[in-house]
Formats: structure tokens, C-alpha cells, sequence
């Protein structure tokens, strides 16, 4: 299994309780809540966090892109990856990801990200997501056509990467007449690409097909949910008629170990708590706007049981034991870890060892005690290598 | 009155339907949420004039298409529907999404049209003056802010809906967002050719609209060449709900004088 330590940058120094007069942490939380001095002190921690996996053996660190929130202070991952290459020398960098239908033209995605592969040697790792609902408001891009503009910047961006420049790209949204991109990639024939999804049947069709097999992260969700959508995955590549490979799925998830189940417990709830409730913290309309997802997932949204944008609080204990978090001791994580595992052939696991207002000390010691204890009984040799 | 329901096919679209009343032709565009009942305004209008009230593409039960992306398409489908359902001096009414369909129409060919009236419609924006956002408004404001009387609101807060009914709102709903996100209610091209609307034309405001302001009605009465604007006090987003009695007076009033 190959463990990527991820991170959100969350603001924790929110003022939570101010904060939920407002009718969301996303879109409309006034930044006058954000104060440089301290934000300026969250990205260096931040940094030296992800930067120290490498001493700790992860396989790989990630980022990702969240806009006009609390929750994610990366509105642009690229530049803390950018950093992050500067200050290792053998660790993966994943950024996961770009939300492709965010922006006017998914060339300076397909730029950029060709940059850092080759700043980093090859080390890069591109995540693309469609971008959370909340965002779509922030941006003013019509949901109704988040998909099709989805597909067709990737359809470019990948075309972009492998295809000898220039060339012209006709599509509905995205229209250039020269598409020539310096620098091409490091890696050939162009970095990996990596799914984060919550789960959508439309993702899985799109992700597992033959000429994509794109690596598949559930995140932030119940562990049933997790199993489930890993396993449609699976269901879905035996269909098109190729057996994945364990690299192919992957679970993203709040992480938090110490001592005992108790104390963990103990320590993490708190912060877990804030997460969901605080820093998730919006309405239907923003989580997903009309034509975010299909109006069928969006009835069965309203049946279903979402941890995020759920109308009520939500305890750690029940984030627990739904095993939204894995959070407890060495062992019970291990041992739910390779549960999963077991279930689903999960190959890649991205635990976010900071979340809510996790202190640095707390996240600096479940991580060590993370790497120390459960890691090496489930990072092989061979995925090491792989890495 | 009841109305008559067929459906009609223009293109590769069926329509739903509803007509009511003899004489002059007189075409209802309705707004985003939709046509979840027959009001009794529409039986104020059937009342000397032949009302015909479609459900646009999308909408409530009438089909949809692919080739339908955005406003303009919604113009050019609706004057050949006009065309199809031999529509000629007729009179144009649109209400909302629908007076700004409405309003797309008469800019390309006003040729079938003898008047427009338009009932708080979106369409146009008034730099500085920011409309109401529907999109981010939950369920229980978006009725809110429809109206100044909060008794309209709480009726129709209090209606138990059923699954299929929740499905078609959530079908009107994902149909005006494809037309009105973004830009948010309004296109850029259409205010420079509102002089080329050479129609009389009503425009009635509530001037408690919470979605677009009255300073809207305001700049719709001095881009259309031969307008009148009413603003009706203690009225909100729906006028011809809210305030039936003097928009139906109005209306009629002003049809009458038109021919």
C-alpha cells in the first residue's frame, strides 16, 4: 500500500462561534475573519508538516485547491507544491486536485502542471476534480455545464501533454487556435493522473475505462460508502473487461492516532467535530448547485446520507465509528486499514493527519506515531520501490 | 374556467399546452419556477382574449433538448412555435425568465406582435443595484423573497408536496439555472437592441421585488421606445399573484387601448 500524507491548510485560528452567524465558513464568511499575521504562521507550519513526511517515509504528499473558505487556504495548490518541490528530494508531490471547469482556459493547467513535473524531476502527481459545489458560486461558472466542461478540459489538457504542438482545439466551452505547450512534461508520456471523487456512478463509468484507468479516491465519506464506491469501481473495470490494479483505489480520510482508543478519542474529537461541522459548514444550494450532479443524484442526495452538508451536528463519535475518521489506537487503525483493504483492494491511502483545529503538536505526534507503528506493517517493499 | 391541455411539437420538442378563452391570440411566457397551477390571473386574460400557456423546454411537463443552451436558443424556439401555432397580432405577456424570453423575441422579429407586456422580467441588469441571488437562497427564503405579503408565502409553504411535484421543481429549477446562472438573470447583448422593440408595452414592477430591484422596471421603461411602467406598492416578485386585481385591471386596460 502506498500512503500519501494529505492536507487542506485549513484557517484554524476561525472564530468558530462568530463564524456560524454566517450562513456558511464557504462563499460568504466574511474574510475580515481572516487575519494575515496568524495565516502567514498556518501556511509555514503547514509546509514543514508535509515536508517532514518525507523524513518519515511516506510515499507521497498532497495539496489541493479550494476557493473563498475557511476549510482550504489553497485557491492556488500549485504554489505550495511549487514550495514543497523546492524543500524535498525524493517524495511524490500530488496536487488533488485542479478543479478543470473553474477556469477560462485549462491550457495554463496543462502548463503548470507540466512546470512542476519538471521542477521536481518527474515527481508530480495531477489530480482533477470538477471542484466543490460552494465554488461554482464563488466562480460564477454555470454548474449545468460543470461535466461537459469537465470532459473537454481534460479532454485538452491530456491532448496538450501528448500530442505534438501546435495544434488547434475546437470545443463547445474551451475554443484555441494554437495549443503548443513549453515545457511538454517530464514524465511520458505525462504525469499520472489521479480521480478524488466522492463517489458519483458518472465518475466511476468515466474514471475506470480502458483508456483512462485513473487511480479512484473516495473521500471524506462513510466507510460503507468508501467500500461501496471502491467496489463499483472494480465492477465497473470487470465490465469494460480488465482486472484494476490495488493502485487504482484509494481512500481519503481524517486520521488520528495515539496511545489508546480512548485517548485518541480524547484528543482528535474536538477538532474531527470542527471539520465537519464548522468547516463543511454550508447549505444545500452551495454543496450542490443544480447540475453539479445529474437531477437524479441530486434526488437521491436528499434520501441519502451524506456526512457533508448534513442538517444537523455531527458527533465524533459518530464519525468514528462510521469509520468517516479513523481515529484510535495503532492497532484499531491498523486493523481498519487492512479491514478496508481486504474489502476492496485498496492500494493507496491518503491520510489527512491535520483537520478542523488540530493543533500542530497533536498532528505532529499522531503522525509520528502513525509512520512508527501502522505504516511500515503495510507499506511494502515493493510499493516503497514503486514510489 | 378550465384550461384546455395539449401538447404541440415544434422541432424535435413536445410541448405542454394550456389554452383558455376566444378572440385575439394572447401568448403567457411563465417564469423559472415554472406552471404548478392555472392561476386566476390567467382567467382574467382568457376572458376576451384566446390565452395560450406554454411550458417551456425543460420545464414542468413539456420535453427538453440538448441544442437548447442558453437564452437566444429559448428566443429562436418560441418564434417558431409562435409561427407553428399560427400565432399573428397576437399579444406577447411573460412573466420573469418569461419576460425576458419574451423580450429576446422582439428584438429578433416583433412581425407577429402587436404589444408586450412584461411582468417584473429579467433580462437586463442596472449596474450598482445587485439582484436578489435565488440560487444561494434556501427553499424556505427562496419563497420568502417572492413576495411582500408573507400570507402568499406561508400558503405556499404549507402545501404538503408530493415526490413527483418535489421532481418537477427540481426539473424547473435545473432548467433555470442553465439559462440564468451565469451571467446571473441577464445578457449583456439584450439591453443595447430594446429600442428596436417599436411594440406598446407594459412593463409592472412590485416595488418590494427582493429579486430584482425596482430600479430594473425603471431602465426597461426608458430602453423600450413606447413603454409605461406601473410600480405597485406593497407587492413583491409576482404581481400578478400578489396584487391580481389591479395587474389583471391593468393589463386589460392596456390591451384594449393596443387595439
Amino acid at each position: 500500500m502506498k500512503f500519501v500524507s494529505f492536507h487542506l491548510m485549513p484557517y484554524r485560528q476561525l472564530d468558530l462561534a462568530a463564524a456560524r452567524e454566517h450562513r456558511s465558513t464557504w462563499v460568504v464568511l466574511p474574510n475580515s475573519f481572516y487575519d494575515p499575521v496568524k495565516g502567514a504562521e498556518e501556511y509555514a507550519a503547514y509546509i514543514d508538516f508535509l515536508v517532514d513526511c518525507e523524513r518519515l517515509g511516506f510515499d507521497c504528499i498532497s495539496v489541493n485547491e479550494h476557493h473563498q473558505n475557511a476549510y482550504g487556504l489553497m485557491p492556488a495548490p500549485n504554489l505550495i507544491a511549487s514550495a514543497l518541490i523546492q524543500r524535498t528530494k525524493h517524495i511524490k508531490i500530488a496536487v488533488l486536485g485542479r478543479a478543470l471547469p473553474l477556469v477560462s482556459n485549462p491550457v495554463t493547467i496543462a502548463e503548470e502542471f507540466a512546470m512542476l513535473d519538471n521542477l521536481s524531476r518527474g515527481r508530480l502527481v495531477c489530480g482533477f476534480v470538477r471542484g466543490i459545489g460552494a465554488e461554482y458560486h464563488s466562480t460564477g461558472v454555470n454548474p449545468y455545464f460543470s461535466h461537459e466542461r469537465f470532459h473537454e478540459a481534460h479532454d485538452l489538457i491530456i491532448k496538450a501533454w501528448t500530442q505534438p504542438g501546435p495544434f488547434a482545439f475546437e470545443g463547445q466551452h474551451f475554443n484555441l487556435r494554437y495549443v503548443n505547450l513549453w515545457p511538454r512534461p517530464y514524465q511520458q508520456p505525462h504525469p499520472p493522473v489521479w480521480i478524488p471523487s466522492q463517489g458519483s456512478t458518472e465518475t466511476v463509468v468515466w474514471a475506470s475505462h480502458p483508456d483512462r484507468r485513473y487511480p479512484f479516491m473516495v473521500t471524506f465519506s462513510a466507510g460503507d460508502v468508501v467500500a461501496r464506491n471502491l467496489n463499483a469501481y472494480r465492477d465497473q473495470a470487470r465490465k469494460y473487461g480488465y482486472e484494476p490494479e490495488d493502485g487504482q483505489f484509494g481512500w481519503a480520510c481524517p486520521v488520528y492516532v495515539a496511545e489508546t482508543d480512548e485517548r485518541a478519542r480524547a484528543e482528535a474529537g474536538a477538532a474531527v467535530e470542527s471539520l465537519f461541522n464548522d468547516f463543511l459548514r454550508m447549505p444545500i444550494e452551495m454543496l450542490i448547485p443544480p447540475g453539479y450532479t445529474s437531477q437524479q443524484s441530486m434526488q437521491n442526495f436528499f434520501k441519502g446520507r451524506s456526512v457533508i452538508g448534513a442538517p444537523t451536528r455531527i458527533t465524533a463519535d459518530f464519525l468514528i465509528d462510521s469509520q468517516t475518521a479513523l481515529i484510535g489506537s495503532p492497532r484499531t487503525v491498523r486493523d481498519k486499514i487492512e479491514a478496508m483493504r481486504d474489502k476492496t483492494g485498496l492500494g493507496i491511502l491518503l491520510p489527512m493527519f491535520q483537520f478542523g483545529i488540530l493543533s500542530d503538536d497533536l498532528a505532529r505526534r499522531s503522525i509520528e506515531m502513525f509512520a512508527a507503528e501502522v505504516m511500515p506493517h503495510l507499506q511494502t517493499a515493493v510499493t516503497k520501490e514503486m514510489a | 374556467m378550465a384550461a384546455e391541455v395539449s401538447s404541440v411539437e415544434v422541432r424535435d420538442i413536445t410541448i405542454r399546452l394550456h389554452r383558455a378563452g376566444a378572440g385575439q391570440k394572447l401568448l403567457f411566457l411563465h417564469g423559472a419556477g415554472g406552471l404548478a397551477q392555472w392561476l386566476p390571473f390567467f382567467d382574467d386574460l382568457a376572458e376576451g382574449y384566446e390565452l395560450l400557456v406554454p411550458e417551456h423546454p425543460g420545464f414542468g411537463a413539456s420535453g427538453d433538448a440538448a441544442w437548447i443552451r442558453n437564452i437566444s436558443d429559448m428566443a429562436m424556439f418560441y418564434l417558431e412555435l409562435a409561427e407553428a401555432l399560427g400565432i399573428d397580432q397576437a399579444h406577447l405577456v411573460g412573466h420573469s425568465l418569461g419576460g425576458w424570453i419574451a423580450a429576446e423575441m422582439l428584438v429578433r422579429d416583433r412581425a407577429r406582435f402587436d404589444s408586450l407586456t412584461l411582468l417584473a422580467p429579467a433580462g437586463i441588469r442596472v449596474e450598482g443595484v445587485i439582484s436578489g441571488d435565488n440560487f444561494i437562497w434556501g427553499p424556505e427564503e427562496r419563497i420568502r423573497n417572492l413576495f411582500h405579503d408573507q400570507a402568499f408565502a406561508e400558503q405556499l409553504l404549507g402545501l404538503e408536496l408530493t415526490e413527483e411535484q418535489r421532481n418537477l421543481q427540481l426539473r424547473n429549477l435545473f432548467a433555470a439555472t442553465k439559462l440564468g446562472w451565469q451571467p446571473r438573470w441577464y445578457d449583456p447583448d439584450l439591453e443595447r437592441w430594446l429600442h428596436r422593440i417599436k411594440l406598446p408595452s407594459l412593463v409592472v414592477w412590485g416595488a418590494d421585488d427582493k429579486l430584482f430591484p425596482r430600479e430594473y422596471g425603471a431602465l426597461w421603461r426608458e430602453r423600450l421606445p413606447d413603454s409605461r411602467l406601473i410600480t405597485i406598492d406593497q407587492c413583491g416578485h409576482i404581481p400578478h399573484v400578489e396584487k391580481r386585481e389591479v395587474v389583471s385591471r391593468e393589463v386589460r386596460e392596456f390591451l384594449k387601448g393596443v387595439a
